[in-house]
């Protein structure tokens, strides 16, 4: 096999807050091909946002980060900032969950598309502002034209959203990371969007990383899902594998606790009880093992690797896996 | 099980209403003749994409938004025509929940006295009393009274500071609350918990909902009978099983197919929904769901489609309803 696009490599943050260090990322390996997508779940405060941050190197200035994040064969952990600069935006792109965050407010969406099209590609202002057209379009926008001349705020939220996509497609990037990208959307909305990363991932072959706390999301649009849970991945595996068995019992706790349109109303939901531990004052054993019912003795004294058992694909990091044999752990 | 015949008398009737905004000099028609009704003891839903005036019905069922028109009949008695001291007296019956339980609880009161303020409000004056119902509460939705009272609402997570906003609706004992997007705000693991509380907070104290969600499957965890609600109109209302597993209206189809299921053998169906909603400023004539609909028709631009029933106990408002 050839080498991974990108290689998380026992990447870990820190950041300093006044109640003591807060480990945002606890040595998180991850690693994604060209061409595949890569969905990363969790609740609040898990730490995939800070995750993301540090693979595209954006994160807090006080924050600390250790490891390394090979991406196209460099470690951009050790990139100067001028070659990051002209990394991000080209191979290397990114939506968040507020497009205001990548959109300028006083400029026209226009100005912003060519922007960084001439930023990064040799293409003077006509064939920029063509290949601007094309990209809006391709992204859903109606009367792309006359949308050049708009400014942001004269565009609805899912608009806004298309627009920070197709400036982030504008370089071909070889890598996208979009972080909660629907989730300030309605529900009808954020089909659409989910729709539209998926047709131009497939089309220009380029991978992708999808963060969100919905596992619906991840299900049917992900090639693999790494689940993760107080800073640390705690199930990682193909999607179909993950959802055919869960072995984390964070993971099976988290499914089940989901209202489904399937389940009859006035059901007594499986609630996890509880909430996740204070990330400044970590435990000694499985986060998860204060609220898990599975826990057992050694849950609370040591810290469980992720790895592979049956399947090496499928990697999770518990004592006692759901359903090895018949409950017995391993 | 046998069909009862008769519905009991709703608790709560609501009659054509109509709530508008002024903005500069333009109107945002926010609910736009809604009808519906609430039994004692039911749990109605309410669903729609952000916007559609979800919170501003609930505003104005409870009179805490003044409708331009309609009625609002509780318990036999008009809302809408109250004023005053008699206002006052009835809103002690019905309560609301917020989505955002942190801001909605002052930041520099103790916990014990933010549950107690509304009976201070509603006048009881023994102190003994008071701090008997804040304990009662408070135990109900699972909170330690000893350990949280004295407290500061900082100390608390999101999921802990809904359980203090539903205490703190409980105290005076309501028959109806209204709840606005209660679980929308918290994390995936403490949604099922407070929807639990809630259902059993509903059982222990015979209580009558208004659930306001833009999940459905939210909703339907909880509701007996769901509402859809698209542009300041209801456009589709029925039992909770059947109206989400025959949905006539094409705006429920619409919502149902969008969501997203955690199960990748089920493909997401590949862009259901087209465009987005107009502007309540300036909403479609006839149906206001028109311009996103595939069953549109000359009609449906020229004629307002009225809830009609289309199966039992299921209403909607379309020409072209599904059979
Ligand atoms: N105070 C106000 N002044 C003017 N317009 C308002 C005001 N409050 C709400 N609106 C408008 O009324 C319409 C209905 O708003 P409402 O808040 O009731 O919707 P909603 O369904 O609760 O939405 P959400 O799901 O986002 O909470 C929207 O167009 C909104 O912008
Ligand atoms: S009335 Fe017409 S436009 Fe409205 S939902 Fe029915 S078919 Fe569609
Ligand atoms: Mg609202």
């Amino acid at each position: 096999m050839s080498a991974p696009l990108l290689s998380i490599e026992h990447v870990a943050v820190e950041l300093p807050t006044p109640r003591g260090n807060l480990r945002a990322v606890d040595h998180v390996d991850l690693s994604l091909a060209a061409g595949r997508t890569l969905g990363i779940v969790g609740e609040s405060g898990c730490g995939k946002t800070m995750l993301s941050r540090a693979v595209l190197q954006l994160l807090p200035k006080k924050a600390k980060l250790t490891g390394r994040v090979i991406f196209d064969g460099e470690d951009l952990v050790r990139l100067d900032a001028e070659r990051l600069r002209r990394l991000r935006g080209r191979d290397l792109a990114v939506v968040f969950q507020d497009p205001m965050t990548s959109l300028n407010p006083v400029l026209t969406i226009g100005t912003q598309l060519m922007e960084t099209i001439q930023e990064h590609l040799e293409l003077d202002a006509a064939a920029a502002r063509k290949r601007s057209i094309e990209l809006l379009a391709a992204v859903g926008i109606p009367a792309p034209e006359q949308r050049l001349a708009q400014y942001p705020h004269q565009c609805s939220g899912g608009m806004r959203q298309r627009i920070a996509i197709a400036i982030a497609l504008s370089c071909e990037p070889k890598l996208l990371i979009a972080d909660e990208p629907t989730t300030a959307l309605d529900v009808t909305i954020q089909a659409q969007i989910l729709d539209l990363l998926a047709r131009e991932q497939r089309r220009r072959h380029m991978a992708m990383i999808i963060i969100t706390h919905d596992l619906g999301v991840v299900a049917g649009r992900a090639d693999e899902v790494a689940v993760m849970y107080a800073g640390r991945v705690v199930e990682r595996a193909p999607t179909s594998a993950l959802f055919k068995r869960m072995h984390m019992p964070y993971t099976e706790a988290l499914l089940a606790a989901i209202p489904k349109l399937d389940t009859a109303p006035h059901t007594l939901l499986p609630a996890i009880s509880g909430r996740p531990p204070d990330p400044t004052r970590p435990l000694r054993g499985c986060s998860f093992a204060p609220r898990c019912r599975y826990a057992a003795g050694r849950c609370h004294e040591a810290k469980p690797e992720l790895k592979g058992a049956e399947m090496p694909e499928h990697l999770y990091a518990c004592f006692y896996p759901i359903r090895m044999a018949e409950g017995i752990g391993a | 099980m046998m069909q009862l015949a008769v519905r009991p008398e709703p608790l709560l009737n609501v009659d054509n209403l109509v709530v508008e905004y002024g903005l500069g000099n333009k109107t945002v028609h926010a609910v736009s003749g809604v009808s519906f009704e609430v039994a004692r003891g039911e749990t109605l839903g309410l669903v729609g994409e952000s916007g559609c005036g979800k919170s501003t019905l609930g505003r104005a069922v409870l009179q805490l938004r003044r409708a331009r028109s309609g009625r609002v009949m509780f318990d036999g008695q008009d809302l809408t025509a109250m004023e005053g001291e008699a206002l006052r007296k009835m809103r002690r019956r019905v309560q609301l929940i917020f989505q955002d339980p942190i801001a909605s609880l002052n930041p520099r009161r103790r916990i014990g006295d933010i549950v107690a303020e509304p009976l201070i409000i509603a006048g009881v004056k023994d102190a003994a009393e008071r701090k008997r119902r804040v304990h009662e509460v408070l135990v109900a939705v699972g909170l330690d009274p000893d350990i949280v009272a004295g407290r500061l609402p900082h100390e608390f997570s999101g999921g802990q500071c809904q359980r203090i906003c539903i205490a703190r609706s409980l105290v005076l004992n309501p028959e109806f609350i209204v709840c606005d997007e209660p679980v929308s705000a918290l994390d995936v693991s403490i949604r099922a918990q407070i929807l639990n509380l809630l259902e059993e907070m509903k059982a222990r104290f015979g209580l009558t909902l208004l659930f306001i969600a833009h999940d459905l499957a939210v909703v339907k965890a909880v509701s007996d009978r769901v509402a859809v609600m698209y542009l300041g109109r209801l456009c589709e209302v029925g039992p909770s099983e059947q109206l989400f597993a025959r949905p006539a209206h094409p705006y429920t189809d619409l919502l149902l197919r969008a969501i997203p299921v955690p199960d990748p053998d089920v493909r997401p169906a590949e862009s259901v929904a087209t465009g987005e909603p107009p502007s309540p400023i300036a909403p479609p004539s006839g149906c206001r769901f028109r311009t996103r609909c595939p069953r549109a028709d000359q009609q449906c631009s020229a004629q307002i489609p009225e809830l009609r029933e289309v199966a039992i106990g299921q209403f909607a408002a379309c020409h072209h309803p599904r059979a």
